[in-house]
Formats: C-alpha cells, structure tokens, sequence
C-alpha cells in the first residue's frame, strides 16, 4: 500500500468514526447558521439604499450614508447616553445591593427561612417584561393607581405618571433592581459559602467583629467574583433590555426622551417609522461598539486572571 | 460558625438584622404580586373609585368568571402558549444536548471549530434588522407559528455550553469508552447514557428554556400580525396598548373606539395573574435547579 492511500484510508477512518457525532451536530449548526450566521453576513444592509421593489440585494449601496444621516440626528447621543447611563447605574447599584442581600443572605442559617427568602427574591426575574408593565400599572395608573391614591389621601394632587419624564430614569432603575438584585444575589451567595471557614475562625481568634470579618475576609475573597461580574456587565454596556425600555414606559412618546435606548430606536425605526437604513446602522453600530467592549472586558479579566476569562 | 453557642453577642445580632432586614427585601419583591392578585378579585366598582389596593373593600371573582367566558380569544391565546412552551421547551433540549454531546468528547476531530462557531454568537451578532430580513424576506415566516417558535429561543450558545461543562465534569469518559467497547453506537450512547446520566442539567436547561419561550412577547411584536396567533403575554400586551391608546385622546380622533374593546381593570389584573400562574405553580419544585444553573453557567457560561 502506498502512502496515499494509507492517507485515503486514514482519512476515511477518520470521518467514519466522526460522523455519528457529526450528524448530531447537524440540527444546531443549520440553527445557528439560520439564526446568527445570516443575519451577520446581513449586516451590509446597513451600507445599502433599501429598497424592497429592487430587493435587499439588488438594492443600491450608499456607503455610509446610513450613518451619517443617524449620527448627524440629536436622536444618535441621546439614545447612547441613555444606554451608558441607565447601564451604569444598574452595574454600580446593581452590584452593591447584590452583594448587601447576600451578605446579609449568608448569615441566615435557617434553611426553610433562606429558601423562602431566595425564593421571593428571585421571583421578579422569572416574570416577562409584560406582565412588569402591568405591575408599574397598577402603581403608577392617572386614575387608578396606587402611588396617586396614596398621594390624593395625603391631599395632593394626583400626577400623571406617564408624561412625567424627570420621575422615569428613578422609576426604571427601581423596576430594574426590583427584577434583577435578588437574581443576580445568587452567585455572590454561593462564592460565600464558598469561602474557606478557617479564615472567619482565625478572623475571630484575633477578636474581629462581625463588620471586620466582612470587611477583612468576606469582601475580599469575594473580590474576584465581583471583578468579573462587573466586566461581565460592562461587555453588554451598549446594549438594553428592550422590555424595560419600551414596555414599562408603554411606549409613552412623552417621555422618549429619558426611555430612548438604542434597542428601542432600533425597533422603532424597523417596525414602526420604517427608517430601515438608519434602524440597521444603529443595529451594526451597536454590534460592533458592543463586540469591542467585550473583547476589551475579556482581556482585563485575562490579564488579572487567566482562568476567569471567556476565551 | 458551626455551633451557634460560640457567637459572640454582635453576631447574634447580625444575624437577626440579617433575617429582618431580608423579610423587609422579600416582602418589596412579593407585593407588587399581590397587588395585581388583590385588583384580580376585587369587586369593579370599588377598583374605579377608589383605585388598586391591597386592601379590597369588596371581593369578587367577576373578573375570573368574566374571563371564563372569554374562553374563545383567552382560551386560544392560553393554549397558544402552552403549546408554545411545550414544543419550545422540547426542541430546545433537544438541540441543546445534541450539540453539547459532541462537543465534550475529546477525541471528536472537529470540537475545536465548531465550539468557536458556537461561542462566537456570544461574541457578535448581526442585530435585529438583518435577522428580520432573514426571518421574514428568506424563509417567510411571518404570521405562522413558525414565528413564535423559531426566532433566537430555540437554541443558544449558554445553555450548550452549560450542559456541555456538565458533561465533561460529572460523566467520566471512561462510560462512554466501556459503552463504545460493548458495541454501542454514538446515538445510543447519547440516548441511553448521557441523557440519563445528566438529569440535573436537564432539567435546568428545560427551565430556562421554558420560561424564555412562556415569558416571551418580542418575536410575535416582529413577526405576527394577526392576532390569532398570539400568546398570553402579547394579548396582554395588546390589552395595555389599547388602553394606553383609549386614554391618550388620540383614539377619538382617529378611529370610532367602539371597535376597540378594553376589559375591565380587573379583568385585565385577573389575565395577568394567570399569566404568572404557571410559573408559580412550578416554580418552588424547580427552585433549586434554577439557582444551581445560574450558579454554574455564571462561573464558566
């Protein structure tokens, strides 16, 4: 036999032990292929004229014209300030109560309690963004709602929440931690009781209080998780949760100008103004902007701890 | 820490802070709930005039019976999600699997790229308006169920690495290898081992698909616009858009609204309600594989 075909077989060999494993393969590389590879070689739809008589192909491309016309609008800066900021603050408060409820979380050794605790805590996250909307409804109705009443019986004047745009970033960020701490909790919770107990025995021989264990030992050893969480968040800065951002204000045109994130113009520039040049130029812009972040997020955590980093 | 006695005064109470403090936190996280569920059966008349409470001055389940009633458009759209769910749930877990098995096997050849194409989703993607081209200009599934079920839920790149990790740590390699010795091929080995072996995770993977496919509205605001097609969760959707549309003042104007029909607000409370139902329901059973997935897929997603 010569070489070549002892490669031949090799190879054959090769692909028959291959295959059974290859064919499971099959369903959920044609899906990503369908559902993410496409639509990212779509993205040139943001470079052409579009036109739907001519089709997405045959329509005329204009260079970057689509984004020169978005970022000449007000709308452009108003829509990443609101993402930047909004996110911002959800990655700072967020953090901080998050780690406050498992701290506080660890020190409750009553199992039924905790699990009740946990429980509840989670639960605003497992509801969509919807049936949160109804929830803020029921608080924040003209008529009917609760806040008004409470208001109304304290002889003020009822406020009619959703043209009241300075009250809407409190209210978001409220929602936002009222869905997400509890949540986001959990894994803090489980670095804790993954600490070492001989470092709390040894905390306490040498007579630090509770206060001194957290900020000694506690917070300290759970630095590493709070480092990767917060450049987790900071990877995914440029984009929103479109729900929040457009269901709980109830796309209520007064207040755009606090809700706008670049989800929402996206959507709005598609679905309902059909400015899909633009639309798709934010959509790219907010990909690549959003690619970049958490390439830079991955090679911080990289460069403090290798084995904590994504790739 | 293990013996109680040995707490000093100030960690005992730290320690009962910390359960006040926590009841307080739960307490903010479960009333809003019951909020909704008190508006739900709170007799009509007293919601109007006097606004949501949680302190009803009148019970009713006039809204339930209502809703009853409505069976024709509430039915349709409730089933419509729990078919959804069922067959979402299902398929998801499926591909899920299938394509985390391959993954974790060693001496499979191509691991190593398609891994990369599966984790470079996390990384990049092409953004709504090419995935809407794609969805509706190339495959056509506008106002199919196609479009609830298809769009971003059905598989992604978090879950298959998740149960791919659980596969590679808690299933030693050398079952499959006595397996593949006996004769077994890979699709058994798959069937009849890994699934089995690997119920914790699947059960996980299962919930958050679940949930994503009940809890989901974004891909029937896309992609559906006949209503029969709709869901729980974008009927209330549409039920909020009306009425926001009715009280803005826009509606007069523009069209007669007595083709619009609003429910009452406790009927709107009372879909609301059974929306979350399910998900409490089941929830305190599947409590503790939610958090251990979360636990694990935060570590190493």
């Amino acid at each position: 036999m010569g070489i070549l075909e002892l490669n031949k077989k090799k190879r054959f060999t090769d692909l028959k032990k291959n295959l059974p494993l290859l064919a499971l393969t099959i369903p959920g590389m044609l899906y990503l292929l369908i559902n993410n590879y496409f639509p990212m070689f779509g993205v040139f739809i943001a470079f052409k004229d579009l036109d739907y008589s001519k089709g997405i192909f045959g329509s005329d491309w204009c260079g970057l014209k689509n984004f020169e016309f978005l970022f000449r609008t007000s709308e452009a800066g108003r829509m990443i300030r609101n993402t930047i900021l909004y996110n911002l603050v959800f990655i700072i408060l967020g953090t901080v109560l998050a780690v406050l409820v498992a701290l506080l979380m660890s020190e409750i050794t009553h199992m039924t309690i905790s699990k009740f605790y946990q429980g509840s805590m989670i639960l605003p996250n497992l509801i969509s963004m919807v049936i949160v909307s109804y929830i803020v409804y029921a608080f924040l109705s003209p008529e009917t709602g609760l806040l008004n009443a409470v208001i109304k019986s304290f002889g003020g004047e009822p406020i009619s929440w959703y043209s009241k745009k300075e009250a809407w970033p409190f209210i978001l960020v409220i929602v936002q931690m009222w869905k997400t701490v509890g949540y986001n909790s959990i894994v803090y919770i489980a670095a804790i009781t993954g600490i070492d107990p001989s470092l709390y025995e040894a905390a306490r021989i040498d007579g630090a209080g509770k206060f001194k264990q957290i900020f000694r030992v506690t917070l300290p050893q759970l630095k590493p998780m709070i480092t990767l969480m917060i450049l987790m968040s900071c990877g995914r800065i440029f984009s929103s949760d479109f729900g929040l951002f457009y269901q709980v204000p109830q796309n209520s045109g007064a207040l755009y100008s606090v809700t706008q994130t670049i989800d929402t113009y996206v959507y709005r520039g598609l679905m309902q103004l059909g400015d899909v040049g633009m639309s798709s130029a934010a959509g790219l812009f907010q990909s690549v902007v959003g690619f970049l972040f958490v390439f830079g997020a991955n090679a911080i955590v990289r460069a403090t701890n290798k084995e904590n980093a994504l790739f | 820490m293990k013996n109680a006695k040995l707490l000093t005064k100030g960690e005992i109470a730290f320690r009962r802070l910390s359960v006040v403090v926590l009841g307080f936190t739960s307490l903010i996280a479960i009333l809003p709930f019951i909020l909704i569920f008190m508006a739900s059966i709170t007799e009509e008349k007293s919601l109007t005039q006097y606004g949501y409470s949680f302190f009803p001055k009148q019970f009713s389940l006039d809204a339930y019976k209502y809703l009853v009633n409505q069976i024709s458009t509430v039915g349709r759209a409730y089933l419509t999600s729990i078919g959804l769910t069922v067959v979402g749930t299902v398929g998801n877990m499926l591909l899920t699997t299938m394509f985390a098995y391959p993954l974790s096997r060693e001496d499979f050849k191509y691991r190593g790229i398609f891994a990369f194409i599966l984790f470079f989703t996390m990384l990049f993607n092409g953004g709504i308006v090419p995935s809407y081209m794609v969805w509706t200009r190339l495959l056509h599934i506008k106002d199919t169920y196609f479009a609830l079920l298809l769009p971003n839920l059905l598989m992604g790149a978090f879950n298959v690495l998740l149960v791919r990790n659980y596969y590679k740590s808690n299933i030693p390699a050398s079952i499959v290898e006595s397996a593949q010795l006996d004769g077994a091929g890979e699709l058994t080995i798959f069937w009849k081992i890994m699934l089995p072996l690997s119920v914790p995770v699947n059960v996980t993977v299962g919930l958050f698909a679940g949930l994503a496919y009940w809890n989901d509205w974004t891909n029937a605001l896309y992609y559906i616009d006949n209503t029969k097609y709709y869901g729980i969760q974008n009927m209330l959707m549409r039920i909020m858009e009306n009425i926001t549309f009715l009280t803005s003042g826009q509606a007069s104007r523009v069209v007669d609204t007595s083709a619009i029909t609003v429910p009452s607000v406790g009927m709107r409370m009372a879909l609301a309600v059974i929306g979350i139902l399910p998900i409490l329901v089941l929830y305190p059973f599947l409590q503790k594989y939610l958090i251990k997935g979360i636990v694990v897929g935060a570590v190493k997603g």
